[in-house]
C-alpha cells in the first residue's frame, strides 16, 4: 500500500471510524436540512430526528 | 461566561481529561518499565506537536466563513460524538467491555518489557510508544478544541481547558503514582458524546440555514433530550439483546 493510500487510511479511521453508515447518514441529514431551510420550510426538527434515528441504528447494528 | 462559551469549556475538560487519562496509563507503564526520562521527553515532544497543531490551524479555522464554518464543525462534532456516544451507551448497556486503565497498564508494561534494550542516553521505544500514545490520544482533542473554539472565536478558552484537564490530570498521577483506574471514564465519555452531539446538532443546523425557536436556549433542550434518549436506548440494549439477536 503507497505511503497516500495508508495516510487517507488513517484520515478515514480518524474521522469516520468503524461506522461509515452514520457518518454518511450525518452529511445526508445536513443536506436534507439545508434543501428544506433553502425553501423557506421549517426545518430544525430535521437533525434531532436524524440523529436520534442514526444512533439507534447504529446501536442495533453494534448490538447484533 | 455565555451559556455556549461554559459548554465549549465543560466539554473540551471532560475530553480532554478522558483522553488523558488513557495517555497518562500509557506514559506510565513504559516509564515505570524502562526509562522515566525517555517517556516524559516523548509525552512532551507529543504535547509541543499538538499545540503547534491548534496554533497552526485555529486562524485557519476562524478565518472560514461563518456557515461553512458551521457546517463542517457541526458535521465533525456529529460524527465525533455519535462515535463517543455509542461507544459509551454499548458500555453502559454491558454490550461492551468497559477500558479497564489497570489492564491497559499491565500490557503496555509487559510489552515494554519484552523489548530490547539500546545502549543510548534516550530510550527510543520508552520515548516512541510515550510521544505516539500521547499524539494518538490527544489529536481527537486538538480537532475539538479547534472545531469548539474556531466556532466560537475562542479558541484560547478551549485550549486553556484543555490545559487544564491535562494538569489536573497529571497532578492525580503523580499523586497516585498509578493508572487512574478509578476515574469513572465510560460516564465521562458518555457525556462528551452527548455535549459533542448536542452542539454538533446545534451547530450544523445553523450552517445550514436553520433558525433554532428560542435561538440558544434550544441547545439546552438539545442536550437535555439527548441525554434523556441516551438513558432509554441504555434501557432499551439492557432489556432487548436477546431481541436484537433473534431479529438479525
Amino acid at each position: 500500500m503507497s505511503s497516500l493510500a495508508t495516510a487517507a487510511r488513517a484520515v478515514w479511521d480518524f474521522i469516520v471510524g468503524d461506522d461509515w453508515a452514520t457518518a454518511v447518514g450525518v452529511l445526508a441529514a445536513l443536506g436534507i436540512t439545508a434543501l428544506i431551510a433553502g425553501a423557506g420550510a421549517v426545518a430544525w426538527w430535521v437533525m434531532p430526528v436524524a440523529v436520534l434515528g442514526l444512533l439507534a441504528l447504529s446501536l442495533r447494528r453494534a448490538a447484533r | 461566561m455565555s451559556g455556549p462559551e461554559l459548554g465549549l469549556a465543560v466539554s473540551v475538560f471532560l475530553a480532554c481529561a478522558v483522553e488523558a487519562v488513557e495517555a497518562l496509563t500509557i506514559v506510565l507503564a513504559v516509564g515505570a518499565t524502562r526509562s522515566w526520562s525517555s517517556a516524559l521527553y516523548g509525552a512532551g515532544a507529543a504535547v509541543i506537536v499538538l499545540a503547534a497543531v491548534i496554533a497552526g490551524l485555529g486562524p485557519a479555522v476562524t478565518a472560514l466563513p461563518i456557515h461553512a464554518l458551521r457546517v463542517g464543525v457541526g458535521a465533525l462534532l456529529l460524527v465525533f460524538g455519535l462515535q463517543w456516544l455509542r461507544k459509551a451507551l454499548l458500555r453502559a448497556a454491558h454490550l461492551k467491555a468497559l477500558h479497564d486503565e489497570t489492564a491497559a497498564f499491565e500490557a503496555e508494561a509487559a510489552a515494554a518489557r519484552g523489548h530490547a534494550r539500546g545502549v543510548a542516553r534516550i530510550d527510543s521505544y520508552a520515548f516512541a510508544v510515550s510521544f505516539k500514545g500521547v499524539l494518538l490520544e490527544g489529536l481527537e482533542v486538538a480537532v475539538i478544541v479547534l472545531t469548539f473554539g474556531g466556532n466560537q472565536h475562542r479558541i484560547g478558552l478551549a485550549a486553556a481547558a484543555a490545559g487544564a484537564a491535562i494538569i489536573v490530570v497529571v497532578a492525580a498521577g503523580v499523586a497516585v503514582r498509578a493508572p487512574l483506574a478509578r476515574v469513572p471514564e465510560n460516564t465521562l465519555k458518555l457525556v462528551v458524546g452527548v455535549m459533542l452531539t448536542s452542539f454538533g446538532m446545534f451547530w450544523g443546523a445553523e450552517g445550514a440555514g436553520v433558525s433554532w425557536p428560542g435561538a440558544d436556549a434550544a441547545l439546552l433542550v438539545i442536550i437535555a433530550g439527548l441525554a434523556l434518549a441516551s438513558a432509554v436506548m441504555v434501557a432499551w440494549l439492557r432489556r432487548a439483546p436477546q431481541a436484537l439477536s433473534e431479529a438479525a
